[in-house]
C-alpha cells in the first residue's frame, strides 16, 4: 500500500493561520500563596531564613494548627480536603458512603471562604456512545453538586462541566482503567 | 474564574490546498475479511505518457482499491496482458479467467511538470463476453486533483456495473488525539479522502473536540469544542476557514445534526436541567425544544423527510432509540432488542438505522430495519461506536479499538466486507462521512 506524506506537491502558502493567545496545558498549575511556612517553629521559636541575604530578618514562628499544617487548606496534602476525585460504579451516579466525609470537608471549606469557587468535572468510562457518556458525566457532577448543596454550599460557588469519555485518567480497555475514569474531579479556581 | 487560555488554531482550507507544516501519518486500509460474493474485474494499469518514466499516481491502484473496498468487486491481481487500446484487447485472455469486465485507460501529461501540470485521463470499461464498450470518458485533470479523478472513475465504473451511485469521491471527517512527550494532549479535527489519503486538519486544540457533522451541501462542519473548558457547538465553513458559534449555553452543548435542508441543527442542551433535544434555526438563532423528559435525551438524527428525529434516551432505564416528531410530541421507542442502543445514523433512503448496540458488555454496530424491526449485528469487535453511513448507503464507517489502538473501520451494509483504517500514531475516533461532493 502506498504511503503519502502531506508535503507531496509544491505547496501553496498555508491559508489563514490564526494563532490565538498563549496556551496553558489542561493540567492547571496551582499558584502557591505567599505565606511564611515554617514547620520547625513548633520546636523552636527561632528560625533562620534559608537564603543568604537577610541574616538580620526577624524570625517567624507560625501558630500551630490543629492538623499541624500551616498554609492554605487547599495545599494540605493530608486530610479529606486533599481528595479531589470521587469515583462511581458502572452506569451509576450514586455517591459512595466512604466519600461523604470528603464532600463534607469540601463543603466546609467552601463555606469558610466567600471567594472560593470550584468546578466539578464529570467523566465516564469509554464504553458505549460518546455523547450519551457526556450525559452520564454530567449526571455524576450533578450528584456531587447536590450533596454539596445539601451540606450548605451555595450555587454561586460551584460550576459543573462534563467531559464524558473525552478526558480519561487511565488509558486501558479493562475494568481497572474504566473504574478510574468513572469520576468527578473537584478543581478549585485559584 | 480561573483563567485558562486555550490554544486553538483554525486552519483555513481552500479546496486543493495543502498545509505543508502539518505532518500526518498516512491512513492505512487493511482488509480483514474477504468478500465471498465479490465480482471479479480487471483494472489494467493506464498507459502512461509523460516526461518522467513513472506516472505521478497509480490511477489503476486507486480505482482497484476503491472497488475492492466496496465489497462488491475483486480486482484481479496478476494480469495476463496490459492492453491500452481496444484494438489491443485479446478477449480470450480475459474470458478464460472468467473476468466479466475489464477497464483500460491512458494517462497523458499535457503541460510541463509541476503543481500546475495538467493531464489527460481516459478510461474505457468493457463487457468481456459481449466484447462491447459499456462506458468511456476522457477528462483533463490538474495535478492536485489526480486522486480525486481516479475516485471519480471508480464511481462511474461502480455505477455502470451495479446501478448504484458510487461514493468513492467523497470525504471523511474525524477527530484525532495525540500526546506529546510530556503527556500533554492535542486534539485535531481532520478531513481526508474516503480512502484515508490527503488528510489535513481544519481545527487543532488543546481541548477535546467531538461529534463532527457535515452539512448536506458538504461545505460546513458542525462540531463540539471544549475550548475554554466548556462545550460549545460551532459551524465551520470549510473553504473560508471561518466559523460561527451556534450554541454556548450553560451545561451540555452537544451532538449537532443538520436538517435535510441545512437550515437547522438539532442539538443536545442541558441548560434547562438535564440533556434534552432542541432545534436551532441557524439564520435566526431561534431555539425550539423537542423533548421533555428527566432522562438523558441526546444524539438526535434527522429522518430523511425532515419530519421526525430519532434520538438516544434512557427514559426507560437504559439507552434506547426513540422517534419523535420534530416539533415535539410523543416519543416512541424503536429499538426493542438489546439492553443498550444509542447513536442512531439513518441510511439515505431512510429504511435502516445504524447504531451502537450493546449486549452484555460488548458494544458493536447494529443495523435496524425500520419496516420489520429486525436488528442485525454487523461487527464482531467489542468497543465499537460512532457509526456513519456513506452517502450511497453502501458502507458504514465507525470507530473501534483494536488491541490498544483507537482506529476507524468500515463495514459493508450487508456485512460482506470489513476494513480497518488507522493512523499510526494518533488515537482516531468520531468519524463522519461527507455527502456526495461536487
Amino acid at each position: 500500500m502506498k504511503f503519502e506524506l502531506l508535503g507531496v506537491s509544491g505547496v501553496l502558502a498555508a491559508a489563514l493561520l490564526l494563532a490565538a493567545c498563549e496556551g496553558v496545558l489542561p493540567q492547571k498549575e496551582e499558584e502557591k500563596p505567599a505565606e511564611v511556612v515554617d514547620k520547625s517553629a513548633q520546636t523552636s521559636a527561632q528560625s533562620t531564613s534559608g537564603s543568604a541575604s537577610q541574616s538580620t530578618a526577624p524570625s517567624t514562628a507560625a501558630l500551630p494548627s490543629s492538623q499541624g499544617f500551616q498554609g492554605h487548606p487547599l495545599d494540605n496534602p493530608e486530610g479529606f480536603l486533599a481528595q479531589r476525585v470521587i469515583y462511581f460504579d458502572f452506569d451509576s451516579d450514586r455517591i459512595r458512603q466512604a466519600d461523604r466525609p470528603v464532600l463534607e470537608a469540601h463543603a466546609e471549606y467552601l463555606a469558610s471562604d466567600a471567594n472560593a469557587s470550584v468546578t466539578l468535572e464529570g467523566h465516564a468510562d469509554e464504553r458505549g456512545s460518546r455523547e450519551y457518556n457526556v450525559g452520564l458525566g454530567e449526571r455524576r457532577a450533578a450528584a456531587v453538586r447536590r450533596v454539596l448543596t445539601l451540606l450548605g454550599t451555595s450555587d454561586g460557588h460551584v460550576r459543573t462541566v462534563s467531559y464524558g469519555e473525552e478526558r480519561p485518567a487511565a488509558l486501558g480497555h479493562d475494568e481497572s482503567a474504566w473504574s478510574q475514569n468513572r469520576r468527578v474531579e473537584l478543581h478549585y479556581d485559584r | 474564574m480561573k483563567r485558562v487560555k486555550s490554544l486553538i488554531w483554525v486552519l483555513g482550507l481552500v479546496v486543493g490546498w495543502f498545509v505543508p507544516a502539518v505532518v500526518l501519518a498516512q491512513m492505512v486500509i487493511t482488509i480483514d475479511k474477504s468478500p465471498v460474493s465479490a465480482e471479479p474485474i480487471a483494472i489494467v494499469p493506464f498507459a502512461w505518457r509523460g516526461p518522467s518514466s513513472v506516472a505521478p499516481e497509480g490511477l489503476d491502484v486507486i480505482i482497484a482499491t476503491d472497488l475492492a473496498n466496496s465489497g462488491r468487486f475483486a480486482p484481479l491481481d496478476r494480469l495476463p496482458a496490459a492492453p491500452s487500446k481496444e484494438s489491443d484487447i485479446r478477449w480470450e485472455d480475459w474470458k478464460r479467467l472468467q473476468i466479466p469486465n475489464i477497464v483500460i485507460g491512458s494517462f497523458v501529461q499535457k503541460t510541463p511538470s509541476g503543481p500546475g501540470a495538467r493531464y489527460e485521463v481516459e478510461f474505457h470499461l468493457f463487457d468481456v463476453l459481449k466484447r462491447e464498450r459499456i462506458i468511456a470518458e476522457r477528462d483533463v485533470v490538474r495535478h492536485g486533483d489526480l486522486r480525486k479523478a481516479a475516485h471519480q472513475v471508480a464511481d462511474k465504473i461502480y455505477e455502470a456495473l451495479t446501478g448504484e451511485r458510487g461514493a468513492f469521491a467523497t470525504r471523511i471527517a474525524y477527530v484525532t488525539e495525540t500526546s506529546d512527550l510530556s503527556g500533554a494532549r492535542t486534539y485535531a479535527l481532520s478531513i481526508a479522502d474516503s480512502d484515508g489519503f490527503n488528510a489535513f486538519p481544519v481545527l487543532q486544540s488543546q481541548f477535546p473536540i467531538m461529534s463532527p457533522a457535515w452539512s448536506r451541501d458538504g461545505r460546513r462542519l458542525a462540531y463540539v469544542s471544549f475550548e475554554g473548558n466548556r462545550p460549545a457547538i460551532f459551524a465551520q465553513d470549510l473553504s473560508a476557514g471561518t466559523r460561527k458559534k451556534v450554541t454556548s449555553f450553560p451545561g451540555i452543548n452537544g451532538a449537532p445534526a443538520w436538517s435535510p435542508d441545512d437550515s437547522r441543527l438539532a442539538v443536545t442542551l442541558s441548560k434547562d436541567g438535564n440533556p434534552e433535544i432542541y432545534t436551532v434555526h441557524l439564520a435566526s438563532g431561534i431555539l425550539r425544544r423537542v423533548t421533555q423528559n428527566l432522562a438523558i435525551d441526546t444524539e438526535p438524527a434527522w429522518a430523511p423527510d425532515g419530519r421526525s428525529l430519532v434520538f438516544t434516551s434512557d427514559r426507560g432505564g437504559q439507552p434506547q432509540l426513540y422517534r419523535i416528531p420534530v416539533d415535539g410530541g410523543r416519543a416512541q421507542r424503536i429499538t426493542l432488542q438489546g439492553t443498550y442502543n444509542a447513536r442512531a445514523a439513518f441510511t439515505p433512503n431512510g429504511k435502516h438505522i445504524a447504531m451502537v448496540h450493546g449486549d452484555r458488555g460488548v458494544y458493536r454496530i447494529g443495523l435496524l430495519e425500520l419496516a420489520t424491526g429486525e436488528l442485525e449485528v454487523l461487527t464482531s469487535s467489542r468497543l465499537d461506536e460512532s457509526p456513519t453511513v456513506s452517502p450511497n448507503g453502501r458502507m458504514i464507517l465507525y470507530a473501534t479499538t483494536t488491541g490498544s489502538e483507537a482506529t476507524l473501520a468500515a463495514v459493508a451494509i450487508d456485512g460482506s466486507v470489513r476494513q480497518r483504517i488507522g493512523l499510526d500514531e494518533s488515537r482516531v475516533r468520531d468519524p463522519a462521512w461527507s455527502p456526495f461532493l461536487r
